[in-house]
């Protein structure tokens, strides 16, 4: 770099820069743990009339966004929190074998070239804003995938979770938690890929030396290696699926029950997908419900992710 | 760093420069080629930036008023945020818009809240546009553009509430003896979001259909009977996918379906934008609505005049009868009038599919829109 | 390591080896080579179902999207477009104010969460010696990054609510949001990037006597600078598409608003949204021809197209910024 020649020059001053300048990057630092208070902060602050207001009126306006059905805050943001940890819990189900397939592929299996090609059409998938999933999810796939769903309910309806009869048009939870899987896919192939890629050689080679075929050197070294970054990369889509709102906003029929029957439709709904759909005509009281149920969100994403740091950082010590 | 931000402003600002001195800002001219855009209106010409937020059901028309008021106030520039009737009411009662566009009346709460706002008085809603909501279905071989079945309100609300499940069942066998329905299960479709549409829709069906709707009136789906879609593009497209679904949306989006054919009186009345305007024309205003000026609907659903269709979704547009800028209320008056005016009405029924008001009925308006002080 | 033995769990402990098991057979030898296959097969399948949605979402927006996609699209906004009627310049409207709010927007997000996630990673590498406060700030980083977005626009609301007042609404509260979402991406390509400089550059800037912020800015930052900006590229590439929290930060309007800090704005994912929730326009019986029902929908393709479009560049340009002026590492 061009930039050496340039600095011997500079007489050895600026003792007070040099001063600035730490402080100013350790207080972005701080800014970090002050940016996260903020949000807890101020989500609390407008969602204090749920709590610090006239109960009446909340319950009041719970009821109103149920139907009746609720009439505290818990049993409104009960269902919808079971609904988006089961939709997300579905949707990682779905995409964690295949994106920890694509990334052995990529890694291991695909010559050097193509590899490279693939990497990037998976990073393609990540570039996909989620307001396309949701216009694709509800006018292509909702159609497209009926039949199938049909088929699990006529063949696997003795299975509870399957029971049919399957919803024409699919807009059910089994839909979503597919669309889900594919937006989170590329998150959690590109880590895994790239743990993946770090198996020591030298491991890989012996276990090929002793006579060992590729799958077989796959398991022995490169999956046990990569346990903890696969797990992790998990917990991360898993965080990301929690906080989808457009795509499921647009695809999915809801409902607020503790139901996990997938092929049928209104039963389980998110708290994102909810905060969109309630949020235009809700009066000032209920924009501090649905902030209340944001901070919920906020709390499980929070959790989650901090989970997933505490085990691969266990993991890599 | 510092220069490679430097250097991306200066280029992001540049090629926007670029982009706006190609185009001009690329605001269409307004379309005042039709000839009918004589201005019976004697206001002068009003100028500044005014913005109203509120009903998405509203959109349509609101573009097409936008369109020809400043047609005629060449230098005003007016934006419509259709954020949603809550979302829209909220904003106006903190003074940041001009006025608000609902589905819903004001809630005595908010007529409290709104002579803060207000420089003085209350503020108040006037119906501005009034449109049909079609009970839809999609029925292989029985639905299609214009094709209609016949219902009793105690069928509609049946269906929705998921009691009759079948095409063939008796109730709607009796009432379309000349249809040969199948032997389908019928999937309701509904808002799965708050809406004014379905708040419209629930009362008419409580009103009508007596002892078989038992859930109380409220802006959100209140059974978990069918499936929910967000919005009426969300609730037609649903309706479109699959065979033997059954939904309600605002007329104009009915497209290629079949639409329900409702019963008044003695006699079956397909929706129509003049069918609409005849079942609010023959409703009497709510005198329970507090306030001044205030000029609330009581829709009339049971109502037996020969071709009134009862499902119909009134929206209003809210507005201060004084406000602390001269320049607002002389824009707020003269985009009510305009907005109210026959021209105005016509614009939308051709944009929006909606019903124009009757002239009694804007006689009413009017008084409210007068009251707006303009010194 | 005992890699030749063929049962699941080989690693732990010292290997009993029963060496029966490693007389080969050649049975056992063609059961092994099948497995090996099936996992192949699996793998490779695996591979497929993944491409199947991305193609089918891709050539779904593509083929619906070119139809409207043209100059004209490209150059107006979406004053005076009434129901299905052509506008006098002959097109249906277009999105050229959505463009135009996307960039400022985006842009302004940059400005935020940049310069201070790019400091907030010269603390975590340069000064903190991997501290308490360090891991601490790095956990939360990693924490941060799974904020959902709805939860970026309900804080952006509330924060300009109480501290600006009620019923605000302008391109600079999305920018806020937008900023949140993109900070802890900032931040860890930052770090990693700031990592690979070789120590030796440092030592030797040290070693003439330069200062530490000296030898920071001129020469750590400016060896890291392009992965520092091809991170900065992903992570805007990341949050442009974002929807949910712009709908209640920025808002919608249908002409061109170049003010980011008062006044609403549209973007082309909400632009997307709103056009998909008109559907149909209303052509009035007596309307001419040119009147197109299905234009709302046309239109939300066509921007939905335009939108991957400007991702995809984004992402293209970030990944050639980062391999031309790619730091020469050991591996």
């Amino acid at each position: 770099m061009s930039s050496q020649s340039k600095t011997a020059q500079q007489p050895v001053s600026g003792k007070n820069a040099d001063k600035v300048f730490k402080g100013v990057a350790y207080a972005c630092g701080i800014l970090i743990l002050v940016v996260l208070a903020a949000v807890a902060l101020f989500l609390l602050f407008r969602a204090w009339p749920l709590i610090g207001g006239d109960q009446k009126a909340n319950s009041d306006t719970i009821s109103n966004f149920t139907g009746g059905k609720a009439t505290s805050f818990w049993s409104y943001v009960g269902p919808l929190l079971f609904g988006t940890v089961l939709i997300s819990t579905l949707a990682l189900l779905i995409s964690f074998f295949v994106s920890v397939g694509i990334a052995l592929f990529i890694s291991h299996y695909a010559p050097k070239k193509l590899a490279t090609i693939l990497s990037y059409v998976v990073d393609l998938l990540a570039a996909i804003p989620s307001v396309i999933y949701g216009l694709w999810g509800g006018l292509v796939l909702v159609p497209a995938i009926y039949p199938f769903w049909n088929w699990v309910a006529k063949y696997l309806g003795w299975i509870p979770i399957f029971a049919g009869p399957a919803a024409n048009p699919s807009r059910t939870v089994a839909t979503v938690s597919v669309v889900l899987a594919v937006m989170i896919l590329p998150i959690i192939t590109s880590m895994s890929r790239d743990i993946f890629l770090q198996t020591p050689r030298l491991q890989e080679e012996a276990a090929l030396a002793l006579g060992a075929t590729k799958w077989e050197m796959v398991k022995l070294a490169v999956l046990p290696f990569g346990k903890s970054g696969v797990v992790s990369a998990s917990m991360l889509g898993l965080g990301r699926a929690l906080g989808e709102t457009m795509a499921v906003l647009m695809i999915l029929s809801p409902g607020l029950n503790y139901s996990v029957k997938l092929l049928q439709a209104s039963q389980n709904q998110t708290i994102a997908a909810n905060i969109a759909s309630q949020y235009p005509e809700a009066n000032d009281l209920g924009v501090s419900v649905l902030i209340g149920t944001g901070l919920v969100l906020f709390l499980i994403t929070f959790v989650v992710n901090f989970v997933a740091r505490k085990l691969t950082e266990k993991a890599s010590a | 760093m510092r220069n490679s931000i430097l250097v991306r402003s200066i280029a992001a600002v540049s090629g926007i420069v670029m982009l706006a001195s190609v185009a001009a800002c690329g605001d269409n001219t307004t379309a005042s080629t039709d000839a009918s855009a004589k201005s019976d209106t004697k206001t002068e010409a009003v100028s500044g930036s005014f913005s109203g937020a509120g009903a998405s059901s509203q959109q349509a028309a609101v573009e097409a008023w936008i369109a020809g008021f400043q047609g005629t106030n060449p230098d005003a520039k007016v934006a419509y945020n259709p954020s949603g009737s809550g979302a829209g009411v909220s904003t106006f009662l903190t003074g940041a818009t001009a006025w608000a566009g609902s589905d819903a009346a004001l809630s005595d709460d908010e007529v409290e809240q709104s002579k803060k706002v207000c420089a003085s008085g209350n503020a108040f809603d006037i119906p501005v546009y009034i449109s049909p909501i079609a009970v839809v279905f999609n029925l292989q071989g029985v639905s299609g553009k214009g094709k209609t079945l016949n219902m009793d309100a105690e069928t509609i609300a049946k269906i929705f509430d998921g009691k009759i499940t079948k095409w063939n069942d008796n109730a709607i066998k009796s009432q379309n003896p000349k249809v040969d329905l199948p032997d389908l299960d019928i999937t309701v479709v509904h808002r799965s979001d708050k809406s004014g549409t379905t708040k419209n829709f629930l009362s008419y069906v409580k009103d009508a259909a007596g002892d078989a709707w038992s859930y109380d009136l409220g802006e959100n789906w209140p059974n978990e009977v069918g499936q929910g879609a967000k919005g009426t593009s969300g609730v037609i497209s649903t309706v479109q996918q699959a065979d033997g679904t059954i939904g309600y949306a605002d007329a104009s989006q009915a497209g290629n379906l079949g639409t329900v054919a409702v019963k008044v009186g003695d006699g079956y009345v397909p929706f129509s934008a003049e069918a609409a305007a005849k079942v609010v024309d023959s409703s009497p205003l709510d005198d329970s609505a507090k306030g001044d000026n205030r000029v609330v609907v009581k829709l009339d659903h049971n109502t037996t005049e020969k071709g009134a269709y009862p499902i119909v979704l009134v929206s209003y547009d809210i507005a201060c009868p004084a406000y602390k800028d001269a320049n607002t209320a002389k824009f707020v008056k003269s985009w009510l009038s305009y907005v109210t005016s026959d021209e105005g009405q016509q614009t939308a029924a051709s944009a929006a599919g909606s019903a124009p008001m009757s002239d009694t009925m804007r006689q009413k308006i009017a008084k409210s829109i007068d009251a707006i002080e303009t010194k | 390591m005992t890699a030749a033995n063929n049962d699941a769990s080989p690693m732990d402990g010292a290997p009993v080896i029963d060496f029966d098991k490693f007389k080969p057979t050649r049975s056992f030898i063609a059961a092994r080579k099948r497995k090996d296959l099936a996992m192949r097969a699996l793998i490779a399948v695996a591979f497929i179902v993944a491409l199947i949605p991305l193609f089918s979402v891709l050539i779904t927006t593509i083929i619906n999207g070119v139809k409207r996609l043209n100059l004209n699209f490209l150059s107006y906004n979406m004053t005076g477009v009434v129901g299905g009627n052509p506008t006098p310049s002959g097109g249906y409207g277009g999105i050229l104010h959505a463009i135009i709010g996307t960039l400022e927007i985006t842009f302004g997000a940059m400005l935020i969460s940049i310069p201070i996630g790019l400091m907030c990673a010269v603390y975590l590498v340069e000064y903190s010696n991997r501290g308490r406060l360090a891991r601490v700030i790095t956990l939360l980083v990693d924490v941060m990054s799974g904020i959902p977005s709805i939860v970026a626009g309900l804080f952006a609301f509330s924060m300009f609510t109480i501290l600006i007042g009620p019923g605000t609404i302008n391109g600079f509260e999305g920018s806020v949001a937008l900023s949140l979402l993109m900070l802890p991406t900032v931040v860890k390509s930052s770090e990693e990037m700031l990592k690979i400089v070789p120590h030796d550059l440092r030592e030797a800037s040290y070693a003439l006597g330069v200062t530490k912020q000296r030898t920071i800015t001129k020469i750590v930052l400016r060896t890291a600078l392009p992965g520092i900006v091809s991170g900065a590229i992903l992570a805007v590439a990341r949050v442009i598409g974002e929807t949910a929290p712009l709908l209640m930060t920025a808002g919608y309007i249908a002409s061109t608003n170049f003010n980011l800090f008062s006044g609403q704005m549209t973007t082309l994912p909400v632009y997307v949204y709103q056009e998909y929730s008109k559907l149909n326009a209303n052509c009035p019986a007596n309307a001419s021809a040119a009147c197109v029902t299905t234009i709302p929908m046309e239109r939300a393709w066509a921007a939905a197209l335009v939108l991957i479009l400007i991702v995809l560049i984004l992402n293209l340009i970030g990944r050639l910024v980062a391999k031309v002026f790619a730091v020469k590492s050991e591996r």
